[in-house]
């Protein structure tokens, strides 16, 4: 396989949990909140989604007992924030910190096992376009649907009432709470979906990306969702194209140490975060000049 | 006045606190279909509160309210909507980003077209043209205040309540409203009109219900009574007057504002076009306006948190300051009383003698850069009982403190760093009216011992009693200067709606 | 029925002590539950785990050893934390500074270089103030957000510290396991207790500790700070300059860690090693807040944390319980501080039901 042909194999897949999370996080803070615990919440919905698979053999299952369960998980960030009004960040970490600590707790006896992923399928007709079909237009299951649930997410949030709303509580929660509409309540609702996608971002990783279980194998992947949000100016388009970028750069990354380049391998390995910084520094700059 | 057929709306002994403060009590009131009905009384009687358990934001601790004579239970906003309750809020509640089709498809159900049909047809017949496709944060304040009232009026309600609607509207503009007020009022509908301008409602309204202190101290009809009656009625006695001010001869310039332009920072902000303007020693000069047409900027690039394109466009005590700091412009003898008390002026969770140290710290409070805890204490003790502010001593927390005692903390502090150029801005937003009386005693006693004064206020009155040349701030132009002594309100008026000749 | 949460008037002193300690017992609680369901052997695990570290003195010696790097890294964190600057990043600001204090060791492995010691150290902590620096400068010029620069940079430290352990410095006599030679002795911190592993480095925390209550109670700049976390607006309009804030709270954060990671390097570890900060920087994290980012509270809970890892590592044998449970118990803690912080701050009030109180 060529490098271009690995490069368009893979690149999806490897933005898959990015966009997943990244989308997530994105109808939280339009909501005007900040929950920094994605990596957490990712590696918890993993290590479910992994256990599930390993027991069950079904991927359905594994998929939605990890959203819900991540999903419930991010009730605790909702709890300490909307509930009591404790400090945004240092929930976000404590959730953070606690989802790391299950998934190495419950994921200790499975350490290294492995299990089945999912096949890959090409759409009908266009996967026999020379190149592009059997690498770019051959995809699992979770690709196609995701790529789906995109194309909803910006339907929802840009053309009917209930992303109108989610704006407006954002933009201004003493209004939307004036006008009658239950603030709180819709902010919980955003964080049990950020959550969701969260889990269902770590269920991807684990059970069909890598489909093995490692400690820590969500390696800052939360983070860099994170940062994908901003990248994205809270558009999900743009963070979708962000995502895409990211995946096509863990994957050139991989196929340029294949090919042996006499580069150190942690220079590329940092590529990912070298590129967030700096990403971050265009986008905060173009904001601040813009003012 | 007591009719066969139930009230629209009814309380009766509603009563309300919010930790130690009892906000509401016993309060008895009666609005009857087809009246515009006034709630009088000053800042900090509960007039809000009681809109509050009305609109179904907050709920009554005790008493009932009963709508056509049956007893109700409102839990939340859209409670309220669905009897038919309409509020206008004080402060909108409109949302910047979106346009106003989209603001009213929030609260009205249909689709963003027949909406914005029907804003256009609600808006000429009851003279409220506003453009449904604009962004609400491109409109001035009152097209704002005319899309919320459009709003309202798409849910069709019985009753519309209005929080304090001509604070934000220059006089002429009050005209309009008034009209459009009486219009609905002809259709059948009923109106609460919260104010505390007396001679609003004794202008429009068929009854009044005055509060103090929580409590209903009369219910009158307005029309039959004097400005005065309703005064004593809502602060408990006369009115207090200030000596008239006697003006001086003014003193050097001390504040230069000359060619000032600003950018706004945010699409929010309002764009600045060359200002120009001098402050003399003994003078108060006020700026008229309403809020956001340039207020907050001006301000921010006076006290130095905002910085002006080029250093020559502000010059303090001779020195040119555009490009300066707060602090630097403070060490030339500035002081800065901010519109917001709260998280600017003072910090809330800190306690009074900590936040002395915010501007005061020149005053020996340090020592090689430690605290002298001893020399905070005392000048706030100084302050506490210079400035008559009303608190259990200076280790209380400034976010307990009421608006008013807080705002007379604030301007004791920054009196007591003796500034040469003061700015005030709004110096008395949600002050009662004794606490007001004495901050524009301070405000000139501080002039008498030759300061210069920059006061902006959306006061008119205000700016009359104390002020001896005055500005008026619209869409960021500032007016020449004018005389107070010979101008009227409706002369300012004119500069407020541009309509001056 | 309606529940509403009523701000008190004051913040007792007693919520400052009253939080934590119900967070530890709710914690426990919650702890004892999990590794019950786990099948876990619970109340083996919680006595191993807060009780055993008292048990011996070397045990105790050991907890105080631990609580060095913590105790250090969350006071510079903690300062930041309460301007609303959140560098959490220190973990590779401190490995950062492990690695610059061990670049003199690994070039003079024999030693033969005046002031080892002294060098290293101030290497150290000027390696950890300059890598979050970076963050700060990004912040001040480019308005990026510290949270995720100072984050993303901890995980290029860690590919720094990869890279020179399994190339440049590896130990071409250490059986190619990825770290560095053994310091010689003159780059070793000396011993403050004796018979015990704790080094100097412990006195350098309280000292530190001492000094950030000094400047955060009793200075105007710990003033200052404060002001600019609580009321940002407040700050500027008394002219409190902001990026000078921002730049300030980054440095003491980063001095700190690449302190505390040049105090490992050269006490307990002896050489440079890529398990050199075993999540030190995260931990401190918790334990920053856990103090309710109070200097002295800080001191309290760091001893707390060290005592849970010191426990955890004698639960790992007695009661089989993985290593992550520390972890575990650590996010408990903070997540029921949170709460506990929060609901003592506020009272619950009841709002009776309408109509009802015609009394």
């Amino acid at each position: 396989m060529s490098a271009l042909e690995f490069l368009l194999a893979g690149t999806l897949a490897a933005a898959l949990p990015l966009l997943l999370a990244a989308l997530g996080e994105m109808v939280v803070e339009r909501t005007g909140v900040l929950n920094l615990g994605l990596e957490g919440m990712m590696a918890l919905g993993a290590v479910i989604a992994f256990i599930c698979v390993y027991h069950s053999g079904s991927h359905i299952l594994g998929f939605a007992v990890a959203a819900l369960v991540s999903a419930a998980f991010a009730m605790i960030f909702a709890g300490l924030v909307l509930g009591v009004r404790a400090n945004e960040v240092a929930a976000g970490l404590a959730i953070g910190v606690l989802g790391l600590g299950l998934s190495a707790l419950f994921g200790k006896t499975y350490e290294s096992q492995t299990i089945k992923g999912l096949p890959d399928f090409g759409l009908p007709l266009l996967s026999n376009i020379p190149v592009i079909g059997p690498t770019l237009l051959t995809q699992d299951l979770v690709v196609w649907l995701t790529i789906i649930g995109t194309v909803v997410l910006w339907y929802v949030l840009n053309k009917t009432k209930l992303g109108l709303i989610i704006t407006a509580v954002g933009e201004n929660s003493v209004a939307a709470r004036a006008i009658g509409y239950p603030v709180v309540a819709i902010r919980c609702a955003a964080v049990a979906f950020g959550g969701a996608m969260c889990g269902l971002a770590g269920a991807y990783a684990a059970t069909v990306y890598t489909p093995l279980w490692a400690d820590g194998m969500i390696a800052g992947r939360g983070w860099i969702a994170l940062a994908l949000v901003v990248f994205g100016t809270w558009q999900t388009g743009r963070v979708a194209f962000g995502a895409v970028l990211f995946g096509l750069l863990s994957i050139g990354q991989l196929s340029v140490q294949a090919m042996g380049v006499a580069l150190p391998s942690q220079l590329l390995s940092s590529l990912p975060y070298l590129a967030t910084i700096l990403m971050l520094v265009v986008i905060s700059r173009r904001r601040m000049s813009l003012g | 006045m007591t009719s066969q057929a139930p009230a629209l709306l009814r309380l009766s002994g509603v009563s309300k606190r919010y930790g130690a403060v009892q906000a509401n009590s016993g309060i008895d009131l009666a609005v009857l279909a087809g009246s515009i009905h006034a709630v009088l009384g000053e800042n900090g009687a509960g007039k809000s509160t009681l809109m509050k358990m009305i609109y179904g934001v907050e709920q009554p601790d005790e008493g009932q309210i009963l709508w056509n004579g049956a007893q109700v239970q409102m839990t939340r906003p859209s409670d309220a909507q669905a009897l038919g309750i309409g509020m206008v809020f004080q402060h909108f509640s409109l949302f910047e980003t979106l346009s106003v089709v989209q603001n009213v498809a929030l609260m009205v159900p249909g689709k963003q077209a027949d909406l914005a049909a029907k804003i256009k047809v609600l808006g000429e017949q009851f003279g409220l043209t506003v453009d449904p496709g604009a962004m609400v944060h491109r409109l001035s304040v009152g097209e704002r205040q005319r899309v919320e009232i459009i709003r309202c009026l798409l849910l069709e309600p019985k009753l519309l309540i209005l929080d304090e609607p001509t604070s934000v509207l220059p006089p002429q503009s009050v005209r309009l409203l008034f009209a459009t007020l009486r219009s609905l009022q002809e259709k059948g509908m009923a109106i609460l009109f919260i104010s505390h301008k007396l001679d609003e409602i004794r202008e429009l309204c068929d009854e009044a219900t005055v509060l103090r202190g929580g409590r209903v101290t009369g219910r009158v009809d307005p029309r039959q009574h004097s400005a005065a009656d309703l005064a004593k009625l809502m602060i408990g006695h006369e009115m207090p007057k200030l000596d008239a001010a006697k003006t001086r001869a003014a003193g050097e310039v001390c504040l230069s504002i000359s060619g000032l332009s600003h950018r706004p920072k945010t699409r929010f902000g309002t764009a600045l076009q060359s200002i120009n303007l001098d402050l003399r020693a003994g003078q108060i000069v006020g700026i008229a306006g309403i809020s956001g047409n340039g207020q907050q900027e001006l301000a921010a690039l006076i006290s130095g948190e905002a910085l002006s394109e080029r250093a020559e466009m502000i010059t303090l005590m001779g020195q040119k300051v555009g490009r300066m700091g707060p602090a630097q412009r403070r060490a030339l003898g500035f002081a800065f009383v901010p519109e917001e008390r709260l998280g600017r002026g003072a910090v809330p969770e800190m306690s009074l003698a900590d936040n002395s140290l915010l501007t005061a710290h020149r005053l020996g409070m340090l020592r090689g850069g430690f605290i002298r805890r001893a020399a905070e204490r005392a000048f706030t003790k100084d302050c506490i009982a210079e400035f008559d502010v009303r608190t259990p001593g200076p280790e209380a927390e400034a976010g307990a403190m009421s608006g008013g005692n807080l705002q007379k903390f604030i301007i004791g502090r920054e009196i007591m760093l003796n500034p040469k150029v003061m700015l005030v801005s709004q110096p008395t937003w949600g002050v009662d009216v004794g606490a007001a009386a004495a901050i524009r005693r301070r405000l000139l006693q501080l002039r008498d011992q030759g300061a210069a004064l920059l006061v902006i206020s959306e006061e008119l009155e205000e700016l009359f009693e104390i002020c001896d040349i005055l500005h008026v701030l619209r869409a960021g132009q500032l007016s020449a200067p004018l005389q107070a002594a010979n101008t009227t309100a409706q002369d300012i008026g004119a500069h407020m709606i541009g309509a001056q000749a | 029925m309606r529940l509403r949460l009523v701000r008190r008037d004051t913040a007792s002193r007693m919520a400052m002590i009253a939080a934590p300690v119900a967070a530890l017992v709710l914690s426990c609680l919650a702890s004892l539950i999990l590794f019950a369901l786990l099948g876990k052997p619970a109340g083996a695990a919680l006595y191993a785990l807060l009780l055993k570290p008292f048990l011996t003195w070397y045990s105790f010696s050991e907890v105080l050893l631990k609580m060095t790097p913590l105790l250090l890294i969350a006071q510079g964190l903690a300062i930041g934390f309460r301007a609303n600057v959140f560098n959490i990043g220190a973990e590779g600001q401190f490995i950062i500074g492990a690695i610059c204090a061990s670049a003199l060791p690994v070039w003079y492995p024999d030693g033969a270089v005046p002031m080892m010691l002294p060098a290293m150290i101030v290497a150290g902590a000027l390696g950890g103030m300059a890598y979050a620096l970076i963050a700060a400068v990004l912040r001040t010029r480019f308005g990026a957000s510290e949270i995720l620069v100072t984050l993303m940079m901890s995980l290029i430290a860690v590919q720094i510290l990869n890279y020179l352990l399994l190339g440049p410095w590896k130990d071409p006599r250490g059986f190619n396991f990825p770290q560095s030679v053994m310091f010689p002795g003159n780059a070793l911190l000396p011993i403050l207790l004796p018979g015990t592993r704790t080094t100097i480095a412990f006195a350098f925390a309280l000292i530190a500790s001492a000094l950030a209550y000094l400047m955060m109670q009793h200075h105007f700049r710990g003033y200052q700070l404060r002001t600019a976390g609580l009321a940002p607006r407040a700050a500027g309009y008394a002219g409190f300059n902001a990026p000078g804030m921002v730049l300030l709270s980054l440095a003491l954060g980063g001095l700190a860690a690449g302190l505390a990671g040049a105090s490992e390097v050269a006490g307990p570890l002896g050489q440079l090693q890529r398990s050199v900060s075993s999540g030190y920087g995260y931990a401190a994290i918790i334990v920053a807040y856990l103090g309710g980012l109070n200097p002295i509270g800080i001191v309290a809970s760091s001893f707390l944390i060290s005592v849970i890892y010191i426990g955890g590592d004698s639960a790992t044998v007695s009661a089989a319980l993985p290593v992550a449970a520390v972890e575990v118990f650590q996010g408990f803690l903070l997540v029921f501080y949170l709460l506990t912080f929060t609901s003592i701050r506020y009272r619950i009030e009841v709002a009776s039901p309408q109509g009802s109180g015609a009394r």
